[in-house]
């Protein structure tokens, strides 16, 4: 009986794991920008909350105006960077679609 | 029932294995097909245990005794609540929680990463496979939660009598979640190591799953104090038992890894030391698992008899090997982006942070593990609660001033005119609260206590600072009122300022256990029926007793008038609850009070103090007679063994001999409670997404299916 019951339990299982391995070689590549769009999409939000904080670490006081300008100049470069990059990943996309 | 139950749990092992394996194969091949096949897996893995733990729950409900398990810790009158909640008072049980709460976190982590970190996910899915392959298989062939008994027996030996609370409902779950929940970004910073991908994107993809690990190990923490507390009768909350220790440690070092993964997300440093303190809380989860249900060393909390020990420490041994090797062959990769600029900066203040809950957990380590270490090389010595309190006092009054220091710095630098500006007002109130609390109070009398106090003044005053100018800074940024400005301001950074909130509850909660542990007042009296005795402003009287003889216990109850400056205050009802034993040995009578007992306390909890009594009755006055109804009663059965029970207790009741109280007045014991639960909803605050991410999630939706027409 337990041998039937897991042999039954096996093959539903099993039915089940293995819809992605019956499908054509090559399945799962999908949309091959969309990990690293989700991964920089993701870096760009910390950044923006980076110098938010910086901003608001000026308006408390925690920041001199030396120390802000220094730091947003940098958190702004480094979003910035991010932002070109998403750019690229976007005409990347485009280059591959086929024409029409 | 027992075969489906046995067999799902077979199939779920054989699923772990294909999902571990075919992870690694479609990582190594770049074939898609075996990822997406192995996260099936590992839901099919979550779906399977499901089945074995509703199998062993509806057996505990049903009172299905063929289930050896069910047998020995649960019976026909045990509190259907209890009979629920049994299964994980038992080895096989929490072996079988441990892998389901497992294959959920995993399943849960796999779903939300489906469409992200395509080089990470399966190394992940490989480790969080590989761990569930082992717990599965440990009960497979070593615990056994579906063995079988036949015939069955036709009643169980019940529940332990001290896991009948309702703290100890949830108590065990809590924990067990915590400690699995670390597997998660376990899991990532193993497959960030082995693909060499060590910038940010693995901490912020598992950070919620270590704050929520970090929620249930507190949840757990304080939901076993309080049954301390509450029912084991020796008035206190926290023993540095081993097993309480073993649940401490892991979440003091989860609280250090929560604060450093922001110095690597902001700064890019701290990189070796985020990974050495994930692995070092997983297998700190680990040691905790193995130390409640190995046996190994004595503990009010360790029920369970070892058959898993010796699996569990190879598996330690592994972890902790294999990530030290790991991380040493990586080194190169985990260099720092930039060194830290200044002293007065956050990001060096999250450092000492580190440092002190580090060091607190190597002295907690070293106290727990000291029994074995010493009977190994020979004499065996405990670690004593006084060394314990020695050497973490000083750390934990310095956690409880950096904790108030660390939010007022910013990242990077800060100037001395802004050291002076957020200082100021902290700097004020500590001074102000040691002044009044040396004038007013007798806490001079303890100088750690007091140095303690003036901190949580400057950490409590620093934070609400922190709060006000959050809200002060929207107004000034958008000319919003303060009412609404506030609100909003607090909203768009639940993780900064929910952790805000749980910083404060910590120090309300430290402010709470130096009070109560540094100024209770502590005796023990021996009262007859009608007499009193002076416990500081307080006069307990004892008023009467009364015995209770049920089916399940036999009570013996107190009732005490407690009066303060001549006025009432409360009348307490401590009692003594005596389990019977099934051994035949201890005699027909015996076996009613040679079993185990329990303390049902008297409290009355204030704001400013506790008054916690508990009840010994002397029993020795009964020894004859029980003896007596040993030998008259030994060929009798159930119904006589029960008239001559009621007799005996009738008897004792009429003229109860002097009894033992217990009595501590415990200033401040509350706030323990409430600093806890004010530090839990500011976790459950900053776990829960802003409506920011909420609608970002949204738009990304919305940016996929623009671009999906565009190219339909």
């Amino acid at each position: 009986m337990e041998f039937l019951l897991a042999l039954a339990i096996i093959v539903l299982v099993a039915a089940f794991v293995t819809v992605p391995l019956r499908r054509r070689a090559g399945w799962g590549e999908g949309d091959p920008f969309e990990a690293e769009r989700a991964e920089l999409d993701a870096r760009k939000q910390v950044k923006y909350r980076e110098i938010r904080d910086a901003e608001a670490d000026r308006a408390s006081g925690k920041l001199s105006e030396e120390d802000f300008a220094r730091l947003d100049r940098e958190l702004r470069a480094e979003a910035i960077a991010i932002l070109r990059r998403l750019d690229k990943l976007d005409r990347d996309e485009e280059s591959r679609r086929p024409a029409g | 029932m027992i075969e489906l139950g046995q067999a799902a749990l077979a199939a779920s092992l054989l699923t772990a294995i294909f999902a571990a394996g075919a992870a690694i194969y479609g990582a190594i091949s770049g074939d898609r097909r075996w990822v997406d096949s192995s996260r099936r897996a590992v839901y099919a893995m979550a779906a399977l245990t499901t089945t074995s733990v509703v199998v062993l729950e509806a057996a505990f409900l049903r009172d299905d005794f063929s289930f050896s398990v069910v047998a020995s810790h649960s019976s026909t009158t045990t509190p259907t609540i209890y009979k629920l909640t049994a299964m994980w008072s038992s080895q096989e049980g929490s072996l079988l929680l441990w892998a389901w709460v497992l294959s959920l976190a995993a399943s849960a982590v796999l779903y939300l990463t489906r469409r992200r970190h395509r080089e990470l996910v399966p190394w992940a899915t490989a480790v969080l496979a590989g761990l569930g392959t082992f717990f599965i298989a440990l009960m497979l062939f070593k615990a056994h939660p579906f063995h079988q008994l036949s015939p069955a027996p036709a009643e169980g030996q019940g529940l332990t009598p001290l896991l009948r609370n309702w703290a100890m409902v949830i108590h065990p779950p809590m924990l067990y979640t915590g400690y699995v929940m670390l597997s998660v970004p376990f899991a990532f910073a193993i497959a960030a190591l082995i693909i060499r991908k060590l910038d940010a994107s693995w901490l912020r993809t598992t950070r919620r799953f270590a704050l929520a690990a970090w929620t249930f190990l507190a949840t757990g923490l304080l939901l076993g104090a309080f049954w301390s507390y509450n029912e084991l009768g020796w008035g206190g909350y926290w023993a540095w038992d081993p097993v309480e220790n073993a649940a401490l440690m892991p979440w003091l070092i989860t609280t250090a890894y929560l604060h450093s993964i922001m110095v690597q997300e902001r700064r890019g440093m701290l990189k070796v030391w985020n990974v050495s303190l994930i692995c070092g809380a997983f297998v700190l989860a680990l040691l905790g698992t193995f130390l409640v249900r190995s046996g190994i060393l004595e503990s009010i909390h360790a029920f369970g008899a070892s058959t898993v020990g010796t699996p569990l420490l190879v598996l330690i041994g592994l972890v902790a090997i294999g990530s030290t090797l790991l991380i040493a062959s990586r080194v190169d990769d985990l260099r720092p982006e930039r060194r830290i600029d200044s002293l007065l900066s956050r990001e060096s203040i999250f450092l000492v942070n580190n440092l002190l809950l580090v060091g607190m957990t190597l002295i907690i380590l070293w106290g727990t593990l000291f029994p074995i270490i010493s009977d190994v090389v020979g004499e065996e010595r405990n670690f004593a609660e006084p060394l314990f309190n020695q050497l973490t006092r000083p750390l934990a009054v310095l956690l409880v001033l950096f904790t108030g220091v660390g939010p007022l710095i910013a990242w990077g630098k800060l100037s001395g005119t802004a050291l002076r500006r957020m200082f100021l007002w902290p700097a004020a109130a500590a001074a102000a609260a040691a002044l009044v609390l040396r004038l007013v109070t007798d806490a001079a009398d303890n100088p750690w206590a007091l140095v303690l106090f003036a901190f949580a003044a400057f950490t409590l005053v620093a934070l609400g600072q922190e709060l006000w100018r959050a809200g002060a800074s929207r107004r000034s940024l958008t000319g919003e009122s303060f009412a609404r400005a506030f609100p909003r301001a607090v909203s768009r950074n639940r993780r900064r300022y929910g952790g805000y909130v749980a910083h404060a509850g910590l120090v309300v909660l430290l402010v709470g256990v130096a009070a109560s542990s540094s100024f209770q007042t502590n005796r023990d009296l021996r009262l007859n029926v009608g007499e009193s005795a002076q416990v500081g402003d307080y006069t307990v009287t004892y008023e009467s007793f009364s015995a209770d003889p049920e089916t399940e216990r036999i009570a013996f109850n107190a009732v005490l008038d407690v009066d303060k400056g001549g006025e009432d205050y409360a009348l307490l009802a401590p009692a003594r609850n005596y389990y019977p034993t099934m051994d035949p040995s201890v005699g027909p009578l015996g076996r009613y009070f040679e079993g185990e007992a329990t303390s049902e306390i008297g409290l009355k909890s204030g704001a400013g103090s506790d008054f916690w009594t508990a009840f010994q009755p002397d029993l020795s006055t009964l020894q004859p007679e029980i003896e007596r109804g040993n030998t008259l009663l030994a060929d009798t059965g159930a119904a006589a063994q029960g008239i001559a029970i009621l007799a005996l207790t009738e008897e004792y009741a009429k003229s109860p001999p002097p009894a033992t109280f217990r009595v501590i007045v415990n200033p401040l014991v509350a706030w323990v409670w409430i600093g806890a639960l004010v530090a839990l909803a500011g976790a459950a605050f900053a776990i829960w997404p802003t409506a920011e991410a909420r609608r970002r999630v949204r738009a990304a939706y919305e940016a996929k299916l623009g671009r999906e027409l565009k190219r339909a």
